[in-house]
């Protein structure tokens, strides 16, 4: 038997935090965006431990959905930011102030 | 307070497995150092490598929990094709100069961010000492190990989650074929030149390049 689930339960709380603390801190929008993945990887971590204490399929395939959601966020996020960098030279949260003009 | 699974601090015990509480602690090391490294790291090209780093150790973590299959997909999606399609992005834009992460545009923003992180953490230590996991019904899913007393010898998760995918979750499975290709319509409309003719009539648009990396790597999921 490996450690208890409850390890990986906090060990993904700090992964969380971390990853929000990064969104509000940072102001590179691509970093932002990998900090975004930080925090839904703790949530995939949690997911699969809760899978796996109660012997349970749904968390794992919770995951897999999770991972697919996240290929499509990142490529339409990607895409807004090239859009935005063509248009205001920047990608930094300051350069995206105005939502026209 | 319902006196919870992680209100009795037993599981606070080294385990006898010396070889799991070593991999946990190193993994969780791993998780750890990179991601702090993404947020502290002033190149965003260091940062999406210490995010490799960190999803690694996820994947490791994923192993030692008998998720053999959800650690292949966590390294082929997300350090193949998430964290490629940064590092592109990042060139593509040149953007990969260092910024200064010390420079604050909003007076006090740093404090009061690290400030709720501390809250986030605290909160959500609470909710899990308050709580109490697991109802003892069994979910429309199925079992993961139908023998726990050999938990390595079971069935392996990859034909458990193969089943549940495709008979339980065989609606959301549909939808989210869907929204991936919602998505990559998305991209190709976002990433185009604005002003520019129809995608046909565009001969040599460089940005068509990265919305191409990008599909494939969607179907590999």
């Amino acid at each position: 038997m490996s450690v208890p689930y409850q390890w990986d339960i906090v060990l993904s709380m700090l992964l969380f935090s971390i990853g929000a603390v990064g969104v509000l801190v940072r102001r590179n929008i691509l970093v932002m965006f990998m900090c975004i993945e930080l925090m839904l990887n703790a949530a995939n971590l949690a997911f699969v431990s809760f899978a796996r204490h109660l012997n349970d399929v749904a968390g794992q395939a919770i995951v897999f959905f999770v991972l697919v959601v996240a290929a499509a966020e990142v490529v339409v996020g990607l895409g807004i930011v090239v859009a935005m960098f063509r248009r205001r030279r920047g990608a930094t949260a300051d350069d995206f102030h105005l939502m026209k003009g | 307070m319902v006196p919870g699974a992680l209100f009795h601090f037993s599981w606070l015990k080294i385990p006898a497995n010396r070889i799991d509480f070593l991999t946990f602690v190193f993994s969780a090391a791993i998780v750890l150092v990179g991601a702090v490294n993404v947020v502290r790291q002033r190149n965003p090209v260091l940062a999406a490598l210490s995010l490799v780093m960190t999803l690694f150790g996820v994947a490791v973590l994923f192993v030692e929990q008998q998720a053999n299959f959800l650690a292949a997909v966590q390294i082929i999606v997300y350090a193949g094709a998430i964290v490629v399609l940064f590092l592109f992005v990042i060139m593509f834009l040149g953007v990969d100069r260092e910024e200064s992460i010390s420079e604050e545009p909003l007076r006090g923003q740093r404090f009061w961010a690290y400030l709720l992180m501390a809250l986030t953490f605290v909160g959500l230590l609470l909710a899990g000492l308050g709580s109490r996991f697991g109802s003892g019904v069994p979910s429309v899913a199925g079992t993961l190990n139908d023998n726990p007393a050999h938990p390595r010898s079971a069935t392996p998760d990859v034909v458990v989650l193969g089943k549940s995918v495709f008979t339980t979750y065989l609606f959301a499975f549909e939808i989210t074929s869907a929204l991936l290709v919602i998505a990559v319509v998305g991209a190709v409309v976002l990433a185009r030149r604005p002003g520019a003719g129809p995608l046909a009539e565009e001969d040599d648009d460089e940005v068509e390049v990265e919305v191409e990396t990008a599909e494939p790597e969607e179907v590999s999921t």
